[in-house]
């Protein structure tokens, strides 16, 4: 099946299974490796994306449904040679450990700061609830907020 | 002629009162509904058979009395910490849409259906009898303002309803559990028990 989908403000036509992950079309057929894929059940939050601007998990998401929508993946976050807030925050906190899972952390927060500005330890809790096996969620959570510090001066 | 007018409208506004009387104490009325002639004799106990659905947790799950769905056979709260949120789709970056689309995924073992969200919190069966439920789903305070045809609608129409005999499996690939009642079986019963006054019992 024929998909066409814009990602990361490109338009891309796929010619894939319609019930392939699109985890698997953004890794195996655009080459696009930053989105990870950690349990593949939609519970560690290592391949979230945008569609939309909605942190969606890839994994759980069939390519079909990826058809006309504007997909967003860690690659495409930055504006150009300009960071994100999120990633800004990332680099200044020096949040990862060994990183895999950080990709997916990164949209989450992205897609969180979009709704809300300026989040509680409560919020970030509510809502970033992806996996980290080093157990860098101290340092996220500092992140999180400087990030949020970072965009909010950027506006 | 005149008289039996009068003793009609009589009749016909002493049933208004004590209907209005019922609903304004809060008291359940036993037969909220009057009988038609559509109703279906074949189903020997409407009630039963479709609260057997109705209170099965692929129902129940989602209409949580809390700020948590619930998942799985044994109705366990929603793994991640996973909220209702403002308008019951989850919270901003957590949304029901985040992993559940519009159908199942086999794949991953996420179930989907369109429309999918947690049930209004009014709207809140957890914890209540088959009869407690039925109350609620038939008052229109609690039930989004649905009249009783909307009710039936909703219940045998909706795709997010009857998903339910089309959950999908789960993560390790087993096949969920669906309504102890077949479709078609329920769907009738829901008719049925409408069309004769949608009676609730007083168990």
């Amino acid at each position: 099946m024929k998909i066409t989908f814009q990602i990361n403000g490109i338009v891309q036509t796929v010619d894939t299974d319609e019930n392939t992950p699109l985890l698997w079309v953004i890794r195996d057929l655009l080459d696009l490796k930053g989105t990870k894929f950690g349990c593949g059940k939609a519970a560690c939050g290592a391949c979230t994306i945008h569609v939309n601007g909605e942190a969606v998990r890839s994994c759980s998401y069939a390519a079909k449904l990826a058809a006309g929508q504007h997909i967003t993946t860690i690659e495409g976050l930055a504006a150009g040679e300009e960071l994100h807030p999120v990633q800004q925050a990332w680099l200044e906190e020096i949040v990862p450990q060994c990183g895999y899972c950080q990709p997916g952390f990164m949209m989450a927060t992205a897609a969180l700061l979009e709704k809300i500005p300026n989040p509680t330890d409560e919020d970030i809790d509510a809502n970033i609830v992806n996996v980290c096996r080093c157990a860098t969620y101290y340092r996220m959570r500092k992140a999180i907020h400087r990030a949020a510090a970072i965009k909010n001066v950027n506006q | 002629m005149t008289r039996n007018r009068l003793a009609t409208v009589f009749v016909l506004l002493v049933m208004t009162l004590a209907v209005f009387g019922l609903a304004k104490s809060g008291l359940p009325a036993a037969a909220p509904f009057a009988p038609t002639p559509a109703a279906d004799q074949s189903v020997a106990d409407p009630f039963t058979t479709m609260m057997k659905v109705l209170t099965h947790q692929r129902c129940v799950n989602c209409h949580p009395a809390g700020d948590r769905p619930m998942q799985g056979e044994d109705s366990h709260y929603h793994n991640f910490g996973v909220r209702r949120g403002p308008d019951n789709h989850g919270v901003a970056a957590l949304q029901c849409l985040s992993c559940h689309q519009r159908e199942n995924n086999d794949y991953s073992g996420v179930p989907g259906a369109p429309e999918w969200s947690v049930a209004p919190l009014s709207m809140a069966w957890e914890g209540l009898s088959r009869v407690e439920i039925a109350h609620s789903m038939l008052n229109s305070a609690n039930n989004g303002g649905r009249s009783l045809a909307e009710v039936v609608k909703h219940l045998t129409e909706h795709e997010l309803v009857l998903w339910a005999w089309n959950p999908g499996v789960d993560a390790d690939g087993v096949p969920r559990e669906v309504p102890p009642v077949p479709k078609a079986e329920y769907i009738a019963a829901v008719k049925a028990w409408a069309a004769a006054g949608a009676v609730i019992p007083a168990e």
